[in-house]
């Protein structure tokens, strides 16, 4: 997309201004209606009705938030340290931002097609990391240093099983570009990464079994990493008040929110893109069907962020339903359990694979 | 080489979520470790007691409200008890039933709010509102009978302020057979629940010796497994007519005395009391409601402590009287004090997760500690 719009402009500058802004727009407008989604999900699951005043059963009712929250002022306590304070939400936005441009919406649109794809989303959630721990060091309080620090460990914790199970995906596909990936899922939904994708004859039934682990263990150690239910230890009100973002208000605030949202999105689309083929249909294309080719792209995009969406409404169906376990839990669960099966089931794959 | 380590104060509270009202701890850690937990009080404070020297003891009734703002009909009963036998006042029966049913039902509502913040405080905010909702019907049913949802002022010294409605008997017995399967669907949605059973099994296990030397009682003196319940050991109104259990924790899950204990004995105490009421309900006798209530309260001189087991525990008033028409002292032994004043034993050595855990099964209410 870059080079067409370079093309047309002439500048590559503009071009690639213009193209991180398809990508923004998404995580701005997907955050404000997942808000309202997460809302109406807990409402109805809690025999409420949620927001209903604000537009259409309060649709409105997140940008009206949100241009409260924009209002607000910016309050910075005087004993922080200034510099980490200011810049630690933006460093979290950027870490989630930055990976966006990898995600393939259709495979006519994807932000950079770079060959790195996934190794480059691993890399840039590290700023994330970056980000909480100086927010939370930052705000000169207990509770977010609490936070932060939990939050930190957490999520570093938790990339190992990541990784590892990303390893397992990268040995059937033999490709890091998520674009990639998801072509090789093209057809129907048997051939799908998590009914082994396009392996051939034996082992793809060999391997299903596998994959299903494989999935479980990248859900759950995702979840963790974007600091859900019942992961949520970070933020764990009923313990460490609002964890690392306890000091923050107003527009900072807004952003540390925006880039919570937008990573169950991006967690959401990771496991779409690995197991359930990214922006592939389940049930073939119409635009192909009635020769109209524009039509694929927008098939393409939907099947994608409507896969995305299942995900994120899931995990606000787990935030809802489920306690939070405990800090030392938190690491035993993926010490003891999710590293070594995903190291079993890394080993086991790449033994089908040999066969 | 040994790394010189402090160890770091954290004031949780005043301002806190979990504190259940204005509670300032003063955790003393070591990392995460819990070394000393100290609690300070008297953010609530309103000086019930030294108020109650100045008033009639009927004018005490709503300030009694105003205690345990969770259980009011509960610390009603117990005053206009203490009174009462000071006063040596025989109340009909009719409303000696009418009393123990809204106790009955005013624990069923105090222990909804206590597994429901507790659900909270472990993160599961469903189970909480879904027994708000429940909540809220044995509310409609207080507020049918006497006008207020929370502190009723519905006892009186020698009767009742209002008889209780046509439609009671009715809805209540609606309510207890629309109440009974929700028991069931907590327990399957929290009660059970695996991360729940890790977060409170063999967490701020309390010995049955240790509970008992740190003066425990209701739901938190069960939980450790004592069998020690007011209204069968003591009984007071007509709670020995009626058939019922006292449940006692046995470490189902974890360690006799833990919090799920504390928790699960509350559960239990839900099915006992809708036993009780559906006992009650029936038998309630025709009379008038009033027909005791003295028309001027004033005990002769003397002193009577009196106690009533609370949804919270023992609920004691001492109260002297001097001949007039003032109590001269008026002392409130309240169940949240003693189990808060547990916690720095408790939970010592525990996370700082599970202090939120242990606070939240003792079940306290700051206006009862601060009065």
């Amino acid at each position: 997309m870059q080079d067409y719009i370079s093309e047309i402009t002439g500048s590559d500058v503009i071009a690639f201004i213009v193209g991180t802004l398809p990508p923004l727009a998404f995580m701005v407008v997907f955050t404000l209606f997942a808000v309202w989604l997460e809302r109406k999900v807990s409402a109805h699951m809690q025999d409420r009705l949620g927001p209903m005043r604000v537009g259409w059963h309060g649709s409105l009712q997140t940008l009206a938030d949100f241009l409260k929250l924009l209002q607000k002022e910016d309050i910075v306590a005087s004993a922080t340290d200034k510099a980490l304070f200011n810049i630690a939400p933006y460093l979290v936005f950027a870490g989630t931002f930055l990976a966006y441009a990898m995600l393939p919406f259709t495979s006519f649109y994807i932000g950079s097609n770079a060959d790195v794809g996934i190794f480059f989303i691993l890399a840039v959630s590290g700023f994330v990391v970056a980000g909480l721990l100086m927010a939370g060091w930052g705000s000169n309080n207990k509770y977010s240093l609490y936070g932060a620090m939990r939050s930190a460990a957490q999520i570093v914790s938790y990339e190992i099983p990541t990784a590892l199970v990303i390893l397992t995906m990268l040995m059937i596909y033999g490709t890091m570009s998520l674009n990639e990936i998801s072509m090789q899922q093209a057809g129907y939904i048997w051939d799908w990464g998590i009914f082994g994708g396009s392996l051939p004859g034996i082992a793809k039934f060999l391997i299903i079994p596998f994959m299903l682990v494989a999935f479980i263990i990248l859900f759950i150690s995702t979840l963790a990493e974007t600091n859900r239910t019942p992961f949520d230890l970070p933020e764990s009100e009923s313990e460490l008040v609002a964890g690392f973002s306890t000091e923050y208000s107003g527009v900072k605030f807004a952003m540390f929110f925006l880039a919570e949202f937008a990573n169950m999105f991006l967690v959401s689309s990771i496991l779409v893109v690995f197991f359930f083929g990214g922006y592939q249909s389940p049930i073939g294309y119409l635009g192909n069907l009635l020769g109209v080719e524009w039509l694929v792209p927008v098939e393409q995009t939907f099947w994608f962020i409507a896969k995305g969406l299942f995900f994120v409404f899931v995990q606000m169906w787990l935030r809802w339903t489920l306690p939070r376990v405990r800090v030392d839990q938190l690491m035993t669960i993926c010490w003891k359990y999710l590293i070594p099966y995903a190291f079993f089931n890394l080993l086991i794959v790449g033994l089908i694979l040999l066969i | 080489m040994s790394l010189r380590t402090e160890e770091m104060v954290l004031n949780m509270g005043p301002q806190h979520p979990s504190t259940h009202g204005v509670l300032r701890l003063e955790l003393v850690l070591e990392g995460e470790v819990v070394h000393d937990v100290k609690p300070h009080i008297g953010y609530l404070h309103r000086c019930f007691e030294k108020h109650a020297e100045a008033m009639t003891y009927p004018q005490v009734v709503p300030y009694t409200d105003r205690m345990d703002y969770l259980a009011s009909m509960y610390n009603n009963f117990g005053y206009v008890e203490a009174v009462e036998k000071l006063m040596g006042i025989e109340v009909p029966e009719r409303v000696e039933y009418i009393r123990v049913i809204m106790g009955e039902l005013q624990r069923i509502a105090s222990h909804l709010v206590a597994l429901g913040t507790y659900g909270l405080d472990l993160g599961a905010f469903t189970p909480f509102l879904y027994l708000f909702r429940d909540r809220e019907k044995i509310l409609t049913l207080f507020e049918e009978t006497c006008g207020a949802r929370l502190l009723y002022n519905y006892m009186w010294v020698g009767g009742l302020s209002h008889d209780i409605h046509p439609d009671f008997v009715r809805k209540t017995k609606e309510f207890i057979d629309y109440f009974r399967p929700t028991v069931t669907e907590l327990n399957e949605l929290l009660t059970y629940n695996k991360i729940f059973i890790e977060r409170t099994a063999n967490i701020g296990v309390c010995p049955a010796k240790e509970a008992i030397n740190l003066g425990l009682s209701g739901p938190n003196l069960r939980g450790s497994g004592v069998k020690f319940d007011l209204r069968k050991n003591d009984p007071y109104s007509i709670y020995n007519k009626f058939d019922f259990e006292i449940p006692v924790g046995e470490g189902l899950v974890g360690t006799v005395g833990d919090c799920w204990d504390r928790y699960y004995v509350r559960v239990q105490e839900i099915e006992q009391s809708l036993r009780i009421i559906e006992q009650a309900i029936d038998q309630i006798p025709e009379g008038d409601v009033k027909s005791a209530v003295p028309r001027r309260v004033k005990p002769p001189k003397g002193h009577i402590y009196h106690r009533v087991e609370a949804p919270k525990g023992e609920l004691g008033y001492f109260i002297i009287s001097d001949g007039t028409v003032n109590p001269a002292r008026v002392k409130v032994r309240a169940p949240s004090f003693v189990s808060l004043s547990a916690i720095g034993e408790i939970a010592k050595g525990y996370l700082v997760a599970d202090v939120v855990a242990i606070l939240g099964s003792l079940d306290i209410v700051l206006g009862e500690i601060d009065r």
